[in-house]
């Protein structure tokens, strides 16, 4: 192991892994977002949209992100579609995200039991109150741990995107191998840094899981 | 008749083309407690959860007196909200739908748990709770938005046989106050001691009604003399 | 109509082409599978015994090969092994290595899992009915787990041809592979291939992916 190159190098991983969480966070975070409304046409079974969404999910969970980039860097602009590699990730991040998400949330919502819904039109509450204040608080603390296997799934999935060229750590490991055959040192660093983005998550994975399964609201 | 506070006219309800309830009628009078007791899926149940709007239903009508009269229900399993403390439960109701401030709903809240004798629970969350203290914070819960009528679906049913007592005290204290009920239960003795009147319910129609004193003692129908017969043993030796 | 590049598809044997891609990715992953569910097998069976250190060790091997992106494994196998190791390691095999490696991991945990998913008051009441140990395997414990595991051994195979796309980035030439030939090759007389080509092998995926999943899906409804 040559320290020397790691010291030298150590920086351009550094600024590499902040673009991979960056985009890793925007992307997760667009997925949540379409993991909520996805999740709540399906569990409210609304009409059309709810044929349209479960479509979706077919086809974001049926497909690799991959073969998804691809579609969306080099296919797209061809009819006019044209995003940087960056956005790029991001949008396929979302969109393979998305299903993941809404199908975690949506399990949520549907182990709530509907007679928490019949108790909270008994006391008045109008139909979006009961959502807000009954079902979702519940379904998103059952979702949680599901979640947390998402976020780590899905910052996994960022590793593809140096097939886009964008200058995550993948793309660094490569390029140091193939400039200086320093192999070992690249893929020590390259194994270094995703422990650093993916460890923390995973233990608070764990924890959150722990605390969900055995303890619930009150202890 | 200006003291009828609940019209119940011709009820039909039917699901997946069985009759559930066929033709219910019924006047309640303010302030009067009526237990409706009968054979499992006679459609008792049902009809409170009907009264409720909880189900929908084909012909007939239900009406109250006053339209904006709030009708209060209570569950077999409480359904207390699990993520939110005691206090929380009962103040959510009166904080989202009336606009009731947070300070004025607890101060009231505490003053209706105290009642039950449950003011030192209020910061608990309802697993904490045993299955008779979490059946009252419901009733509390209930309560609290001062409904005209409350509804009681087998409130006992799921609890241990020491924790009854203490849920069926505080509807008779409540029966005390001059609250109307409408009460699913089959706690024989407390029926008979805490109803104004007894509706003997079978196949979705209203059997018998009759006083408790009668009811109990020399029913006027076979079907609810069977019925009675159900809960007595005779000597084996 | 502006032009999608799809007519590229149908030019000479490109569309073969594609599927012999596919096919190469299906063979890594089927492989992996041959070897997966075996060895998986024995290493989830192996895991239910109280031996500490046969636990310890497994849960370290599955939570290494868990934590790190797939395509990581793939640069260490492929260009890590490689040079420490002083070995020639083609793409293939390096990706038939890695996805095994995985699957073993994925297997024995799904095996460990359902083994010890099932309650215990099933191994009493065959104790009970006077079964032997090894009856009591066979008739009441194995029928019962295979019936949990199966549907989730099939999601691990879609799992598996999805992420068999990532070979690509250590030069086996599999279906994404072809589909940049196609399209490097008829750059000049069809400039928009990339659009159709590509939505191709988009949709080859999916067909793929759903056939099994939905098999899986129809399983788990029938048997739970």
């Amino acid at each position: 192991m040559n320290w020397e190159f790691i010291h030298k190098y150590w920086p351009l991983y550094e600024k590499a892994a902040i673009l991979t969480v960056r985009i890793g966070l925007l992307g997760i975070l667009a997925a949540a977002l379409i993991g909520v409304i996805a999740a709540f046409i399906r569990y409210r079974k609304i009409p059309v949209l709810n044929k349209i969404v479960a479509f979706y999910i077919e086809i974001s969970r049926n497909t690799p992100l991959l073969v998804q980039l691809f579609f969306i860097y080099y296919g797209l602009p061809k009819v006019g579609i044209k995003l940087d590699a960056e956005v790029c990730g991001i949008v396929g991040l979302a969109f393979l995200g998305g299903s993941y998400m809404a199908e975690s949330i949506r399990s949520g919502l549907e182990s709530v039991d509907k007679i928490q819904h019949e108790s909270a039109i008994s006391l008045g509450l109008s139909n979006r109150q009961a959502f807000t204040y009954v079902i979702f608080p519940q379904a998103i603390s059952t979702s949680i741990p599901g979640i947390i296997a998402n976020v780590i799934f899905l910052l996994k999935e960022t590793s593809v995107f140096s097939a886009i060229s964008v200058m995550d750590l993948m793309f660094t490991a490569k390029d140091l191998i193939g400039l200086y055959y320093r192999t070992t040192e690249s893929l020590f660093m390259l194994v270094v840094f995703y422990l650093m983005i993916l460890l923390p998550v995973c233990i608070l994975g764990s924890i959150v899981e722990r605390r969900v399964r055995y303890a619930g609201f009150g202890t | 008749m200006s003291d009828v506070v609940l019209s119940i006219k011709d009820l039909h309800k039917s699901f997946d083309g069985n009759l559930i309830l066929d033709g219910i009628n019924l006047d309640v009078k303010q302030g009067e407690v009526i237990v409706i007791v009968g054979p499992s899926g006679c459609g008792k149940s049902t009809l409170l959860r009907t009264i409720k709007g909880l189900e929908t239903y084909e012909i007939g009508s239900i009406s109250t007196t006053d339209p904006k009269a709030q009708v209060g229900m209570v569950f077999q399993n409480y359904e207390l909200f699990p993520h939110l403390k005691v206090i929380d439960n009962i103040i959510l109701a009166p904080m989202k739908v009336n606009g009731t401030p947070k300070s004025e709903a607890k101060e009231k809240a505490l003053e209706f748990l105290d009642r039950v004798g449950l003011k030192d629970k209020a910061n608990s969350y309802p697993r904490q709770l045993s299955g008779g203290q979490k059946q009252r914070v419901a009733i509390v819960r209930a309560l609290i938005m001062n409904p005209e009528i409350m509804l009681f679906d087998e409130v006992t049913a799921a609890l241990d046989p020491e924790m009854v007592r203490e849920v069926l005290d505080v509807m008779l204290g409540l029966a005390k106050q001059g609250k109307t009920m409408l009460i699913v239960t089959h706690e024989m003795q407390f029926a008979k001691a805490i109803a104004d009147r007894v509706l003997f319910l079978d196949g979705g129609k209203i059997v018998e009604e009759n006083t408790p004193d009668e009811f109990f003692t020399k029913p006027k129908t076979k079907r609810a003399k069977k019925f009675l017969n159900v809960f007595e043993f005779d000597a084996i030796r | 109509m502006p032009d999608l590049g799809l007519d590229v598809l149908f030019k000479g044997s490109n569309f073969l082409r594609l599927l012999e891609g596919l096919s190469e990715a299906a063979k890594i992953s089927l492989i992996a599978i041959a070897i997966s569910i075996p060895v998986g097998l024995l290493v989830g069976v192996l895991m239910t015994s109280k031996n500490i250190i046969l636990k310890v060790l497994f849960r370290v091997y599955l939570e290494t090969i868990r934590i790190m992106p797939q395509l990581v494994l793939l640069f260490i196998v492929f260009f890590g092994t490689t040079k420490t190791l002083g070995w020639k390691l083609d793409g293939e095999t390096a990706s038939i290595i890695v996805f095994s490696l995985w699957g073993v991991a994925e297997m024995g945990d799904l095996v460990r899992g359902s083994l010890v998913s099932i309650p215990k008051h099933q191994y009493e009441s065959s104790k009970a009915l006077g079964l032997s140990k090894n009856q009591t395997f066979l008739y009441v414990i194995i029928p019962q787990t295979v019936r949990r595991m199966i549907p989730l051994s099939i999601n691990l195979i879609t799992r598996m041809i999805k992420t068999t796309s990532l070979v690509l980035m250590i030069g086996v030439v599999e279906v994404l592979k072809v589909a940049q030939q196609i399209i490097e090759a008829n750059r000049m007389s069809s400039p928009n291939a990339a659009f159709g080509v590509f939505l191709m092998v988009f949709l080859l995926y999916f067909v793929l992916c759903f056939v099994i999943s939905s098999i899986a899906g129809m399983l788990e409804k029938r048997w739970s």
